[in-house]
Order: structure tokens, then sequence, then C-alpha cells
């Protein structure tokens, strides 16, 4: 996943929280980056017409913005859940934080085959948690 | 959230390699599940096609495995994937296309290595981005990893040539 989706990812999940635009203060917090480089990238977004700013409210996407957002989250969502399901890691949601940036749409795309996906993705990710709410349901069960 | 593309300790190593055998195993077993399946209707050239597919790959994972086992992590089995796999098609007609599933995996496995090497800054044949390379003390030899990492990543891209042409030819 590019940079460019990882900030459109985030933006899409604190509007959610917020339900309005997302600050960019709070778009920094979530990347672990400084708010100039958040700046930054939100004026490429507005650039790629993906994205929005007003000044002293924040950024909304736009709805192209919303769907690759979207796709973005699906792909994160996959990775989560195949580490979970197929490699049975632990701290899948740390690691799958930590290998998103190197997993491509294309080979979440494949790893897809692998793994149950409910057709409510990505509607069903908790943007609170930061987490897919089905997968800590069917954990939940499975204990 | 990890911003970036640095891939920068043991463990986020060995996971990304047992990703590259989990797509080399669903390249293994897709090819034996369309030679089995389709015995007979498979022409010659596209039976000898997904049989060499199935050894490349089965070399690469042996190869990827030898890395993993390195950085004291498991690697993940064959027959687990396999069984993910066939569960897949036997769910699914959408992959009827024997050349197009395969010219995917392919791809798939191509984008996989050039992602990963670009990770490790190790993208061209250039000698391996230095100031990458302090950031990323691994416990295995990092050159090796990067040398298998290339030659693989040059086995995929031939593959997808060969199968491209022989889509091609076909058409």
């Amino acid at each position: 996943m590019n940079t460019a989706d990882q900030y459109l990812k985030a933006i899409y999940l604190i509007q959610e929280v917020e339900d309005g635009p997302a600050s960019t203060g709070d778009v920094a917090d979530a990347l672990e980056v400084s708010p100039a480089s958040a700046n930054e990238m939100i004026g490429k977004l507005e650039g790629r017409g993906l994205a929005a700013h007003e000044k002293y409210k924040g950024v909304d996407l736009t709805d192209e913005g919303i769907v690759r957002a979207r796709d973005a989250l699906s792909n994160y969502c996959i990775i989560e859940r195949f580490l979970a399901n197929v490699l049975d890691v632990e701290e899948f949601r740390v690691e799958a934080q930590s290998l998103e940036a190197v997993i491509d749409d294309t080979v979440a795309e494949r790893l897809d085959r692998l793994i149950d996906r409910s057709e409510q993705c990505p509607d069903c990710f908790d943007a609170d948690t930061d987490a897919c709410a089905l997968l800590e349901l069917e954990e939940a069960g499975a204990d | 959230m990890s911003l970036g593309q640095a891939v920068a300790s043991d463990r986020q190593l060995a996971r990304l390699l047992q990703i590259g055998v989990v797509l080399e195993e669903m390249v293994e077993a897709s090819a034996h599940h369309h030679v089995r399946e389709r015995e007979q209707a498979l022409d010659e050239p596209v039976a000898a096609l997904l049989e060499e597919a199935a050894t490349e790959s089965a070399r690469h994972r042996e190869r990827l495995e030898a890395l993993i086992a390195e950085l004291d992590a498991d690697s993940v089995a064959y027959e687990e994937i396999q069984t993910l796999v066939e569960a897949q098609y036997a769910s699914d007609d959408e992959f009827d296309d024997v050349l197009y599933d395969q010219l995917c995996n392919e791809e798939t496995a191509y984008k996989f290595y050039d992602d990963l090497l670009g990770a490790l800054g190790a993208t061209d044949d250039d000698p391996v981005d230095d100031s990458l390379a302090d950031e990323t003390a691994f416990s295995i030899d990092r050159d090796r990893l990067v040398a298998t990492l290339r030659e693989i990543r040059a086995e995929e891209a031939d593959g997808v040539e060969t199968v491209t042409d022989t889509m091609e030819r076909r058409a």
C-alpha cells in the first residue's frame, strides 16, 4: 500500500469517528508523522482530487478519495485476516500495521483467495479500535 | 501505523518471507490442481508450462525457507495452503482460464518480490542502499538476502513473459 493510500485510509477512519472533517493534527498522530509532512501530503491529495482541505476545519475526502480509502481499508483487512487465520499470528494487528506499506493491492487480492472475508468488508472495520469487528467476534467465539 | 516501506527487523522480514512462501505454494497448488483436474483437456505445451511453474515455485519456496530458518522462524506448511487453494477452486468457477490464472500467479509473485526489494532499498541491480542497510540490522547476510530475492524476481519476470507469449500464440 503506497503512502497516499495510507493517508487516505487514515483520513477516512478519522472521519468515521469524528463524523466530520479530519484535523491535520489527528492525521499526523495516526500516521506518526509531523504535521508539516501531513500538510504536504494532504495538499498532494487535494491536487489529485482525492481530498478537500479547508483552513481551521480539516480535510474531507472526495467521493473518489472515499472509494480509494475503502479499497485501502479492505486490503488492510485482508492482511489482518490472513495473518490471524492463515499464519496464526497472535499479534496480527500490530504486525498488519508494520506490513501494510509493503503489501501491494495485487498481493492482497491474491491472499484474499485464502481467507473468508465478510461481504460487509470494509464496513465491519471498527474505526475506534482500528480493527475488524468481525475478526474480534470470531476470536471470542473460538475461546 | 507504519508509514513508508522500510523493513527493519528480523521478525518483519521473516513474516514477509513467509508471505513469499505462501505465494509460491499457491502457484504450486494451482498448477497441480489444473494438471490433475484437466489432464485430458490440457494440451502438451500448457501442461509442460504448469509442471515447470510448480517445479520452479518449489525451488523458490526452498530458498525462502532456508532464509526463514536462519531468522529462527517457521515456514508455512504446503499442505495447509494446498487445502485452502483447493477449497477456493471448489467454491468458485472464476478460474476456468488456466493460463490467465497462472499469469496472475506469476505477476503477483513478481510484484511481491519487487516491493520487498524496494522496501530493502535494493530495487535495481545497483549496490544495496547503504542508508537503509544501516537501519536494518538483520541476523542474516543482507547481500545474500538481496541476491536471492533478485534472482527469484528475475525468474518470476521470465515466468510472466513465458505465460504471456503462450497466451498470445494461442489467441
